[in-house]
C-alpha cells in the first residue's frame, strides 16, 4: 500500500511532539508509526494521510520550531493501529529543550479548586516547566533529573504513560502527593501567605526560582528597595521587576510586540519605557524597567496573593553568580534576607533570567540565558558541512558555542571568568554542552586576547586533544557573529562591519573597539577606526569615566577643560604615565568615547557602579531629548581610515557652557558617532568593496545608537542614490555573549575553505 | 688607600682589557671593600656547619638589572645581596658566601660603583655572609645598562629542615613579613618622575635573620621570596606544588595607603608588584601565633600577618575573598597585563 514518510527537523524532541502526531494520525484515521532519531522525527504514515504535512506545521506543539519537513512516497503493508515506536538510533543533535513558563492548561488547574494540583507551586506539563535547569545528565529521562528523588504516585504515573494526556512523558510531572514542596524559613503553616504577607511589610525575601535564587522585595516600597541596595552593596544597577500582566500595565504601556515578548515562554526579562510612577531607585537615571511575568506556579501563586509588582534581582554575593543550593542560600543570603521561601526540588544549573528588548528595528537580546537555552540556531549557508567546532567566547559575559550538524548551540550567559564560582560554572558548561550535543570537535576557536581565560582553557585543550586551534580577532568575531545569526551565506561575499565595542586585541598588539571592519567568514581588514587615546591605567579607565575624558581631552588640546572638569583627580600622575606608557595602553574602544563623554556631563565621572552605567546613562539622556536635535551632531572627523573626536570636543563644551541640555548634548554625540561610522561603511558599499553592512560589539545594545546608526545609513544611502542591506543583532547579544558564534563560525569557515 | 691609583672618574673599555687598568679598578674599588685582608681568586671554604651530621648545602645564583640602578631605599647593590641571600634563607639555609660578578657598562661613574658595593658591604655584613670571590667585565656604551650584577651563594640547612611546598596541608595558614609592593611601587616611582609624594622606599632586605627565627619558633612549611611576579606569583608556584588551592582574604593584605594609591591611579595590581624584602611561608594553623611572635623580634619581621591559608578546592587555584565576599582567581602573571574589560 501507498503511504508518506514524513522527516520532521527542528527542536522537536521533548516538546510532546510524538504524542501529538500520535493523536493526529488517529484523529484522521492514519495508521502507522511515529519515533525519535538523531535527525529529529521520523513519522511512516498509511491511509488518508495527504493533510498530515500541513497539520504538523499549523498544529505544532507550542515549545517545538519545525525547520523543515520532507516528505517521500513508500510502498509496503499499511499497520492495522498507529503507534509511538522506541526511539532509534543515538547522537540526537539536541534532546533536552530550554525551560518554559507555565503553559496557559497548567496555569488554570492551579487556579482551579477542583483539580488535584489546586494552588499547587510545581505543576507542569509537556508544553511548559523546567528542562535544562533540573537535568543532571542525558539521556533527559526524570532519572537523571533532580526529580528522580521524586517517586511518582499512581495518577501522576497513569498521565505519564498516556498519550492522550497532556502529561505524556512529561519528565518533572508532580503533584501535591508526589512532587516537591515549599515551605518557608523561619518556618510558618501557610509559606506563600506568611511570604506575601513579609513583603507587604517591606522585608527582603530569597525566593528559590528555576535557575537560582532571587531577593524579592515589594517594588513600590522605596524603603525595601533602599534596604536591598544596601545589603546587596549595589548603588545604581538596575534592579528587575516581576508582575502580572494587568499590573505591568497599570506602570508601562507595552506594545503588542512588547507584549507578545513577556509571553514568549522563555519568560525573559523585557525592559519597557519607565513610566516613573514606581521608586526611581529601582533603576536610577534609566529610561527603562525590566520586566518579567510569573514563570513558574510558584511565582503565580504568589503574585496572586500580593496586588502589585515584585522586585526580583538574582541571589548572589556581589560579583559572584547566583546562588542555587538551599544551604549555600542559607549560608551567603542570610545578612540580605528577613526570610526564604525554599523547596525541595534541586537546581541542576545555574541560569540567569534572560534579557531582552524590542526596538524599532525588531528584537534585541541583552542577556541569553533562561528559556533561550539550550536552543539551537540554524547555520547560515555554505555552513551543512562545517566541522565540529567549540568557540570560547571571550573574558567578561562568558557563553561558549558548539558547531555541529550545520546547526550551531550557542551557550547561556556565564559571567566574568576571573570569578572563581563563574570559571567553575564555565568548565562545567564546557562539558555539559559537550555531552548534551554530543559533541567531538575537530576545531577549536578562541579570542587572539591571550589572558582571556576562556582563551587559555581553549588552547589547552586543543594541545591536549591534538585538535586545531584557531585564534580569532575580537572585533571579526563580532562581525560574523552578526552575519551567521543574519544567515549571510558562507559566498556572500565581503561585508562592511561597523563594530563599536569596549576592548579587543588587535593584531598589531594596540587595543582595538571602534572599528569598521571589511571582510567575510574568513578574513577581514581593518578599513577604518576611531583614533586610539591611551586607556589609562589599562582596565582602570572601563572603571573611572574620568581617565578617558582626560586622554580625549588633552588629545583634543583642551587639557584645561580637564583640569577645570577634575580638580581632585591625580592629573599629572595620570598624564606622565600616558605620557611615558606606563600601563596605558593605545585604543580605538568606541566605549571609552561614551565614558569620556559621560564624565564631561558629570555622569558617573568617578566610577562606574556597574558595567556600562554611563553608556545607559548617557543613551537614557539622549533618549528625552527632541528627536530632531539628531540633526545638530557633533564634528566627528571622518577622512580615510581615520574616525577622529578630537573636533567634537569644543563644540560640546561651548553646548554646555552655554546652558544647553545635557540630553540634547547626549543626543548630538550619538548621532555624530553614528553618523561618522554610516559614512565610513556606506563608502565602502559604493566603492562596491562591501555588499552589506554589519552592526556588532557591545556598544550596539543601544536601542538608540542602533537606531541611528540605521538611519543614517539609510539617509547617507539614499543620497548616494544606492541600497545598502543593513544587519544588526536580533536573537543572540551584539555584546560578548555572542562573541563565541562568531568564533565559530570563522574557524569553522577556515577549515572548509 | 688604593683610591688614588684611579685616574678616570668614568669606567672606560681599557677597565675591561685585562691588564693594569683592570687591576688597578678591581683592587680600588671591589677587593678592597670586600676583602680589606686580600684577595683570593678562588675561595676555600671550611665552615664547621657542614660537618654537622644531616646538614645540606644550598647553592643559588641570580642576576641583578634594576632600571634605575638607585632608588629610594637601596640599590642595585644592596638588591644583589639581598637578593641571593634570601634566596638561600627562603630555602632554609644559612647563607654563608657569595660571589659577585659585575658587567659594567662603559662610562658609568666610578663614584657610582662606589657606592653599590659599599651598600653590597653593609648589606653582606648585616646577614653574616662573605663575598668571597667576583669578577668583571666592561662593555660598550649601550651594551648593558650601567651596571649588571650576578650573585651566586652558599649556604647550609641545618639537619632536621625541609622546607617545601608540597609540605603544604589543608589548613595552613600563609604569613607575610610586611608591606606589600613596596619596592615594585618606589621603582616606578623613580623611574617614571610620577611625582609622587616620595615617602615610599624599596622593601629590599635580607630576611636571613627572620628565616632562622620563624623556623626555630613553628614548622615552617615551605616558604617564597615574592620577588618578580610579586606575592600572586609566588602563592600561585606553592599552590600549584602542593596541589591544594589557595585562598587569601582582600582586607588583610597589608598595604601602605601610598602605595595603594599608586596602584590605583596607574591601574596596577599589589598583589603583582616586585618586593625585594617580602616573603610569603606557610605554616600550620595552631603554630601561627607563635611564628608571627618569632617574626616580630626580627626587624624584618615587624609587619607580619596571616593573609590566608590552604585549602581544599580546584588544585592549584589561588583566590582572593573580596570586600563583597566574591572569590576571584588570582592568576600567575602572563607577559603584560593587557585590558580585557570589553
Ligand atoms: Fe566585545
Ligand atoms: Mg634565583
Ligand atoms: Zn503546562
Ligand atoms: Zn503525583
Amino acid at each position: 500500500m501507498e503511504g508518506l514518510r514524513i522527516r520532521v527537523r527542528g527542536q522537536v524532541q521533548g516538546v510532546g511532539f510524538r504524542p501529538f502526531v500520535w493523536l493526529l494520525a488517529r484523529e484522521l484515521g492514519v495508521t502507522g508509526r511515529v519515533l525519535n532519531d538523531p535527525e529529529g522525527v521520523l513519522i511512516e504514515a498509511y491511509g488518508p494521510a495527504a493533510t498530515l504535512p500541513d497539520l504538523l506545521r499549523t498544529k505544532a506543539p507550542p515549545l517545538s520550531r519545525i525547520d523543515g519537513i520532507e516528505v517521500t512516497p513508500i510502498t509496503g503493508e499499511a499497520p492495522t493501529d498507529f503507534v509511538i515506536a522506541a526511539s532509534e538510533g543515538s547522537g540526537a543533535e539536541t534532546r533536552v529543550t530550554p525551560d518554559a513558563a507555565t503553559c496557559p492548561d497548567c496555569l488554570e488547574e492551579i487556579h482551579n479548586p477542583s483539580e488535584r494540583r489546586f494552588g499547587y507551586a510545581f505543576a507542569n506539563c509537556t508544553h511548559c516547566g523546567p528542562r535544562f535547569t533540573i537535568l543532571n545528565a542525558l539521556p533527559y529521562d526524570r532519572s537523571q533529573t533532580t526529580m528522580a528523588p521524586f517517586a511518582m504516585c499512581a495518577d501522576c504515573a497513569a498521565e505519564y504513560t498516556d498519550p492522550a494526556d497532556r502529561r505524556f512523558h512529561a519528565q518533572p510531572v508532580a503533584c501535591p502527593a508526589c512532587g516537591p514542596k515549599v515551605w518557608i524559613e523561619p518556618h510558618h503553616d501557610a509559606p506563600l501567605a506568611e511570604a506575601a504577607a513579609r513583603l507587604h511589610h517591606g522585608e527582603i525575601l530569597a525566593i528559590k526560582g528555576l535557575g537560582g535564587f532571587h531577593l524579592a522585595g515589594d517594588a513600590r516600597n522605596a524603603g525595601a528597595i533602599a534596604l536591598l541596595r544596601q545589603r546587596k552593596m549595589r548603588p545604581a544597577k538596575p534592579f528587575a521587576l516581576m508582575g502580572t500582566l494587568d499590573t505591568i500595565r497599570q506602570y508601562a504601556a507595552p506594545s503588542d510586540a512588547e507584549v507578545a515578548l513577556l509571553q514568549d515562554p522563555a519568560a525573559p526579562i523585557v525592559l519597557l519605557a519607565n513610566r516613573g510612577s514606581l521608586p526611581s531607585e529601582i533603576a536610577p537615571n534609566q529610561s527603562t524597567l525590566g520586566w518579567m511575568l510569573p514563570y513558574t506556579p510558584l511565582h503565580h501563586l504568589l503574585l496572586d496573593l500580593l496586588d502589585g509588582p515584585l522586585v526580583m534581582t538574582s541571589g548572589n554575593l556581589s560579583g559572584e553568580p547566583q546562588v542555587i543550593g538551599n544551604e549555600e542560600a542559607r549560608e551567603k543570603l542570610a545578612p540580605f534576607v528577613d526570610a526564604f521561601l525554599m523547596h525541595d526540588r534541586d537546581i541542576a544549573r545555574r541560569i540567569d533570567d534572560s534579557v531582552e528588548r524590542i526596538t524599532p528595528h525588531g528584537p534585541m537580546v541583552l542577556r541569553r540565558a533562561r528559556g533561550r537555552v539550550p536552543g539551537t540556531l540554524p547555520l547560515p549557508k555554505g555552513f551543512e558541512d562545517a566541522p565540529q567546532t567549540v568557540a570560547y567566547g571571550g573574558q567578561m559575559k562568558a557563553a561558549l558555542c558548539l558547531i555541529k550538524n550545520g546547526q550551531a548551540l550557542l551557550g547561556h550567559h556565564l559571567g566574568e571568568l576571573d570569578e572563581a564560582l563563574t570559571w567553575e560554572a564555565f568548565q562545567q558548561a564546557d562539558r555539559d554542552y559537550s555531552d548534551l550535543f554530543d559533541h567531538k570537535p575537530q576545531v577549536v576557536a578562541v579570542d587572539l586576547h591571550p589572558d582571556f581565560r576562556a582563551s587559555r582553557h581553549g588552547a589547552a585543550r586543543a594541545e591536549a586533544e591534538g585538535l586545531k586551534l584557531e585564534e580569532i580577532q575580537h572585533h571579526h568575531a563580532h562581525l560574523a557573529a552578526c552575519m551567521g545569526e543574519n544567515l549571510w551565506p558562507l559566498d556572500g561575499g565581503e561585508v562592511a562591519g561597523i563594530i563599536l565595542d569596549g576592548v579587543g586585541l588587535g593584531p598589531d598588539g594596540t587595543v582595538w573597539g571602534g572599528e569598521v571592519l571589511l571582510g567575510d567568514y574568513t578574513g577581514y581588514e581593518r578599513a577604518a577606526w576611531l583614533r586610539p587615546a591611551p586607556l589609562i591605567g589599562g582596565d582602570m579607565a572601563a572603571k573611572e569615566p574620568w581617565r578617558n575624558a582626560l586622554a580625549r581631552l588633552d588629545q583634543a588640546g583642551l587639557p584645561d577643560w580637564a583640569d577645570a572638569l577634575f580638580p581632585d583627580k591625580p592629573l599629572a600622575m595620570a598624564r606622565m604615565a600616558a605620557e611615558r606608557g606606563l600601563n596605558t595602553p593605545q585604543s580605538s574602544s568606541a566605549g571609552r568615547l561614551f565614558d569620556a563623554v559621560a564624565a564631561c556631563l558629570g555622569i558617573c565621572p568617578d566610577r562606574q557602579s556597574y558595567e556600562g552605567e554611563a553608556a545607559m546613562t548617557l543613551e537614557a539622556l539622549a533618549q528625552k531629548a527632541p528627536p530632531e536635535e539628531m540633526a545638530f551632531y557633533y564634528d566627528i572627523n571622518a577622512s580615510g581610515s581615520r574616525i577622529d573626536p578630537a573636533k567634537m570636543w569644543e563644540p560640546l563644551r561651548n553646548d554646555l557652557e552655554n546652558g544647553v541640555s545635557t540630553e540634547i548634548i547626549a543626543l548630538r554625540f550619538h548621532s555624530a558617532l553614528a553618523r561618522a561610522f554610516a559614512c565610513a561603511a556606506v563608502g565602502l558599499v559604493q566603492q562596491g568593496r562591501a555588499r552589506a553592512i554589519a552592526l556588532s560589539g557591545g556598544c550596539f545594545q543601544s536601542a538608540l545608537l542602533l537606531d541611528l546608526t540605521c538611519h543614517w545609513i539609510e539617509a547617507e544611502a539614499s543620497s548616494l542614490g544606492i541600497k545598502v542591506p543593513v544587519m544588526h543583532h536580533t536573537k543572540t547579544p551584539a555584546n560578548d555573549g555572542g562573541l563565541a558564534l562568531g568564533q565559530a563560525l570563522i574557524a569553522a569557515a577556515r577549515h572548509l575553505g | 688607600m688604593n683610591m688614588m691609583r684611579l685616574k678616570q672618574d668614568t669606567v672606560t673599555l681599557a677597565h675591561g682589557g685585562g691588564g693594569k687598568a683592570m687591576r688597578d679598578l678591581i683592587e680600588s674599588v671591589f677587593t678592597s671593600v670586600f676583602q680589606p685582608d686580600g684577595m683570593e681568586d678562588q675561595a676555600r671554604l671550611m665552615d664547621t656547619a657542614l660537618q654537622e651530621p644531616g646538614a645540606r648545602l644550598a647553592f643559588t645564583t641570580d642576576s641583578f638589572v634594576v632600571d634605575p640602578v638607585e632608588f629610594p631605599g637601596g640599590d642595585i647593590g644592596k638588591i644583589a645581596v639581598c637578593g641571593t641571600v634570601n634566596d638561600l634563607a627562603v630555602g632554609g639555609a644559612n647563607p654563608l658566601w657569595l660571589s659577585a660578578a659585575f658587567i659594567i657598562e662603559e662610562g658609568t661613574e666610578i663614584a657610582l660603583l662606589r657606592r653599590i658595593v659599599e651598600s653590597m658591604r653593609i648589606e653582606a655584613e648585616k646577614a653574616g655572609v662573605r663575598i668571597v670571590t667576583g669578577d668583571t667585565k666592561v662593555v660598550g656604551r649601550g651594551s648593558a645598562d650601567k651596571v649588571f650584577i650576578t650573585t651566586s651563594g652558599v649556604g647550609v640547612i641545618p639537619a632536621g629542615r625541609t622546607l617545601s611546598a608540597d609540605r603544604i596541608q589543608e589548613g595552613d595558614v600563609a604569613i607575610v613579613n610586611g608591606v606589600l609592593g613596596d619596592h615594585g611601587a618606589a621603582i616606578l616611582a623613580a623611574r617614571g618622575d610620577m611625582m609622587l609624594s616620595t615617602d615610599i622606599q624599596s622593601d629590599c632586605q635580607g630576611l636571613d635573620h627572620l628565616m632562622q627565627a620563624v623556623c626555630a619558633a613553628a614548622d615552617v612549611r615551605a616558604c617564597r621570596d615574592a620577588t618578580r611576579g610579586g606575592v600572586a606569583s609566588a602563592l600561585n608556584e606553592m599552590a600549584e606544588a602542593c596541589g591544594l588551592a589557595i585562598e587569601i582574604e582582600e582586607t588583610a593584605l597589608p598595604l601602605r595607603t601610598e602605595v595603594k594609591g599608586v596602584c590605583e591611579i596607574l591601574g596596577l595590581d599589589p598583589l603583582y608588584l616586585a618586593n625585594e624584602g617580602t616573603l610569603v611561608l606557610f605554616v600550620p594553623e595552631d603554630q601561627a601565633e607563635a611564628a608571627l611572635a618569632a617574626m616580630k623580634t626580627t626587624e624584618a619581621g615587624q609587619g607580619a600577618c596571616i593573609i590566608g591559608k590552604a585549602k581544599k578546592g580546584p588544585k592549584g587555584q589561588v583566590t582572593m575573598r573580596t570586600l563583597f565576599g566574591g572569590a576571584r582567581i588570582v592568576d600567575m602573571l602572563v607577559g603584560e597585563q593587557l585590558p580585557r574589560i570589553c
